[in-house]
């Protein structure tokens, strides 16, 4: 092969790089392992982290995966594939991202979907961004975003949208109802507001007043965003009706659809709006058209929205995106059906109605609101909760998450979630392991 | 070579009250008042587990991947993806933890993401890595919103310029729209470098950066960067390093030692994780010691023998958060695989032997009688060649080109891309690729430019064996149909 290229040596290829650049050997990475090697590594490291009793939700669910999901996802074909440039030779990858495009604008009740963002929380950022693009009568890029709303992501939308200018303004909740009142929005009444933003089910699990928060929106010539957990969506009025006239744009993680938790990601944003404002939304979008012959068939489709074609002008930076993640959620979403879909979210109302009884009924305990929940509550305790969250942990319970940090008003409080997949023996379990670790503190 | 028949749409495949009931769990009361409740259910699919499977089964057959063919798309670095990373990515214990579970019971994970950061760091040359964009566009935000931290924290806040080269990939200006910024182009030069009078040109004390894709995607290593570097410097601005093709140079040099401040990498590139129909991806980022204050968090900590998140509170100059947890992990633990299968000497296999393939397929296309876009220059791990002869006299196109590869049994390589060269092909085989593969891709491009002079006709309205044929992209946009709707009752 050198001789064909006229070299003498693979070093001669580098010469156009600088000599006094080039190094002849790489520090601080190991020697290579064989497969086997690091396969035993992988084995040892994975069973520290071990497979503990989990409680906690918080923007990540544990549901079951039916065994098909990753067996068809793990395929070569699909796997090892690139974003469909050759929409001939990728009819496959592309006809997932049109039933997927299908299933979250029949979830969520909107025109149209994307075919995925990276996770829920740059799915807000990237929302509120295209709120502000869509809406062009607002010059405020003013944006009321509820402290209801999952921290991190508001956290993640701050971050994301800082650079254009963003104003996201906090709103309070109701200390009672751990939602937000829709009462609260008035002082914006009269003012240039861009988009209001609403989750459901809240960060707390609670369900907020969504038809008065998107009529409000209306009212007051803002457009409204809806963050929404997918599943509830089987129970669930959708927020394409909310309100009546429903939400301008819907976001949210499809995680709970066929991803494992998997340490923090990869997860798969999903996006879906108005038709009107298809040409405003980010990321890939697969179309439905016909061939040279009058065959259907599919192919990316509004790509002048995007930066290979629009650069600098582009609606976002986005290229990549989940596409692994959005076709484990497809074939999920085509495994449970209707049906199945709303089995699970039934079973997460349940079980999370007898896990904050369990809980609540021990001494100390209280359920910190009143009002309808989905599947995560939030508990007030007596003492401190991260000691009791370290204690259980080490019995093996992951007993939920400790909102000192992000909730100081709220005191002692925990957020727990329970879905399908945690049984009334779990449940049994962590309540006795923190029962005994409340009455061993009180007799101390 | 026929592929398979078209396969209807799962809601077609669905009737009523069909499904795949062992995966639906035990009936249960749920307490939501009426007026919270969904009226009508969704529209999703009512199927068997059987259809679903042989559905998604016959899907998948209708795509080429790298598994199946060989897939050059230059700048894209569609080499072979060890199973072994996925297997082991997939391990129970680290696909059932909770993200938000004690970092006491997740050191196993936390072990590989601190190693992982450390070798991404010396095979860069940088000082810090954080892992957490979730792409290569999310890696360039937090980089250039790190270089706009960065001249904000100096109160240096009239820089709000970003120099971008007119072969950047598109994602660079975007980019620097997204992060606030205002983006100036400056051209290439016939060789293929930078243009460094337009460059002393453009900079001035607005200018907040430059980003660089060095190999470029014209194939070429910049051989001025060090002067270039130093000019950018010298006028108050940042390097930003777009590793889209970090591929070419692993191990042989290093951003960090060109003068790069910061840099993304991406993952499912350079370090072999799994494209998966386009996504996901991972844009780890790199930066020297000025930038390391501005890292997005969380970030891995190694105290003593424990591992832990550094989080807002441990780095309260940072960027900030950019996903709702800490970037996609498994993603990450792919590359650790791959990192720790192939050690330091095979990182540096990796750019020899992609660089050795993609010279010698320019050398033999060269023979063939193909344009080089940059005939004299070395390539990189990827090269253009041009068609625009082959268009003018022959009237068929890259486009035509690339849709006849597909009957041949090749992925198209990447076309119409940089937007500089005419009718050109980028074309990236990758270390993986064996030498029979090279030249069998060199005989069906020799093949068609046959075929070309034969039967144009038959070129132009290729391709003939798929399950389509040439797509209706005009209608596609027009007549948007991009969601099935139920039929109303």
């Amino acid at each position: 092969m050198l001789d064909r290229i006229g070299v003498r040596a693979i070093d001669d290829l580098f010469d156009e790089i600088p000599r006094e650049l080039r190094i002849d050997a790489l520090t601080g990475v190991p020697e290579a392992l064989p497969e086997m090697e690091v396969a035993r590594l992988a084995a040892a490291r994975a069973a520290v982290d071990g497979r503990p009793l989990n409680f906690i939700g918080a923007g990540a669910y544990e549901h079951h995966i039916p065994a098909p999901v990753w067996a068809l996802a793990s395929r070569g074909e699909i796997y090892s594939a690139y974003t469909p440039y050759q929409a001939e030779a990728s009819q496959g990858t592309l006809q997932i991202m049109y039933e997927y495009q299908s299933m979250i604008a029949g979830l969520t009740a909107m025109d149209v979907s994307n075919a995925s963002l990276y996770d829920g929380a740059s799915a807000l950022a990237e929302a509120c961004l295209m709120a502000v693009r869509a809406h062009r009568r607002s010059k405020s890029a003013r944006i009321l975003l509820p402290a209801t709303v999952n921290p991190a992501w508001r956290r993640v939308a701050r971050a994301i949208s800082e650079g254009q200018g963003l104003t996201l303004e906090n709103l309070p909740f109701d200390a009672a109802q751990g939602r937000t009142d829709p009462k609260s929005l008035d002082r914006f009444a009269g003012q240039d507001i861009t988009a209001v933003a609403i989750q459901q089910p809240n960060f707390f699990g609670q369900l907020e007043d969504a038809d008065a928060l998107t009529r409000w929106a209306r009212a007051n010539g803002a457009l409204a965003i809806a963050a929404v957990n997918p599943v509830a969506l089987a129970l669930l009025a959708p927020p394409g009706e909310w309100g009546d006239g429903g939400v301008d744009i819907a976001c949210g993680d499809a995680q709970p659809f066929g991803v494992p938790l998997s340490s923090g990601g990869p997860y798969v944003g999903f996006m879906a709006c108005r038709m009107e404002h298809v040409r405003q939304m980010p990321g890939r979008i697969a179309g439905r058209t016909v061939d040279a012959e009058g065959k259907p068939g599919f192919t990316l489709t509004l790509q002048a929205r995007e930066q290979h074609i629009r650069r600098g002008k582009a609606t976002s930076n986005i290229c990549t995106n989940q596409g692994l993640l959005m076709t484990a959620a497809t074939i999920h979403l085509a495994l449970l059906g209707p049906a199945g879909l709303e089995r699970v979210a039934r079973a997460c109302v349940a079980r999370t109605r007898q896990l904050v009884e369990a809980l609540a009924r021990l001494p100390g305990v209280r359920e910190a609101f009143s009002g309808p929940r989905f599947h995560e509550a939030v508990l007030q305790l007596d003492r401190p909760v991260a000691p009791l969250l370290e204690s259980l942990a080490a019995e093996g319970i992951i007993g939920g998450i400790d909102l000192a940090r992000d909730y100081p008003e709220l005191g002692n409080a925990l957020l727990v979630c329970a879905t399908e997949t945690r049984t009334e023996g779990d449940i049994e379990t962590y309540a006795r392991a923190l029962g005994r670790l409340l009455g061993r503190a009180a007799a101390a | 070579m026929t592929m398979r028949k078209p396969e209807p749409l799962i809601f077609e495949l669905s009737r009523r009250d069909r499904g795949a009931t062992a995966q639906y769990p035990s009936p249960e009361e749920a307490d939501i008042p009426a007026g919270f409740r969904r009226k009508q259910p969704p529209p999703l699919p009512e199927v068997s587990e059987l259809q679903a499977v042989r559905h998604y089964t016959r899907l998948s057959q209708l795509n080429f991947g790298i598994d199946t063919h060989f897939y050059p798309l230059g700048s894209c670095t569609m080499k072979y993806n060890p199973r072994a990373c996925n297997s082991l990515a997939m391990l129970p214990g680290f696909l059932g933890r909770h993200p938000l579970a004690p970092a006491a019971t997740g050191q196993g994970v936390l072990a590989c993401l601190f190693e992982l950061q450390e070798m991404l760091r010396h095979v860069t040359g940088m000082a810090g890595v954080s892992l957490t964009p979730m792409a290569g566009a999310q890696g360039e935000f937090a980089g250039v919103a790190m270089i706009r931290a960065y001249h904000r924290a100096r109160g240096d806040t009239a820089r709000n310029q970003i120099i971008v080269p007119d072969a950047a990939h598109g994602t660079n200006p975007a980019t620097a729209t997204m992060c606030g910024m205002k983006v100036r182009e400056i051209p290439s030069r016939p060789d293929g470098d930078v243009d460094v009078a337009a460059l002393d040109a453009a900079l001035s004390p607005a200018t907040a950066g430059i980003m660089l894709t060095n190999p470029s995607t014209l194939g070429v290593f910049e051989r001025r960067i060090v002067e270039i570097a130093r000019k950018v410097h010298e006028a108050g601005g940042l390097l930003y390093y777009d590793g889209a093709n970090l591929n070419a140079i692993l191990g042989k040099v290093r951003p960090g030692d060109m003068g790069f401040d910061v840099i993304h990498m991406n993952l499912h590139k350079t370090f072999s994780t799994p494209h998966g129909g386009g996504g996901p991806g991972s844009g780890a980022v790199g930066v020297g010691k000025r930038l390391l204050p501005f890292l997005p968090v969380p970030v891995v900590a190694r105290d003593g023998e424990r591992y832990r998140w550094l989080d807002e509170r441990d780095l309260p100059g940072s960027i900030g958060r950019l996903s709702g947890f800490m970037g996609n992990t498994g993603v990450l633990l792919r590359a650790w695989v791959y990192m720790r299968i192939l050690g330091a000497a095979g990182m540096r296999r990796v750019a020899e032997f992609s660089t050795l393939n993609a010279n010698y397929l320019l050398a033999r296309l060269t023979e063939a009688g193909f344009d080089a876009a940059y005939p004299g220059r070395r390539a990189s791990h990827e090269f253009i060649i041009t068609l625009k002869r082959q268009a003018r006299e022959q009237g068929v196109t890259a486009m035509d080109f690339a849709k006849r590869l597909l009957d041949h049994g090749y992925h198209a390589p990447t076309t119409y891309f940089p937007l500089l060269v005419p009718e050109c092909l980028l074309i990236e085989p990758t270390e993986t690729e064996t030498r029979e593969e090279l030249d069998g891709f060199v005989e069906a491009l020799a093949a068609i430019r046959g075929e070309a002079e034969s039967d144009a006709a038959s070129v132009k309205s290729a391709p003939h064996t798929m399950p389509v044929r040439r797509l209706d992209d005009v209608r596609a946009a027009r007549q948007l149909d991009i969601a099935w709707k139920p039929v109303a009752a």
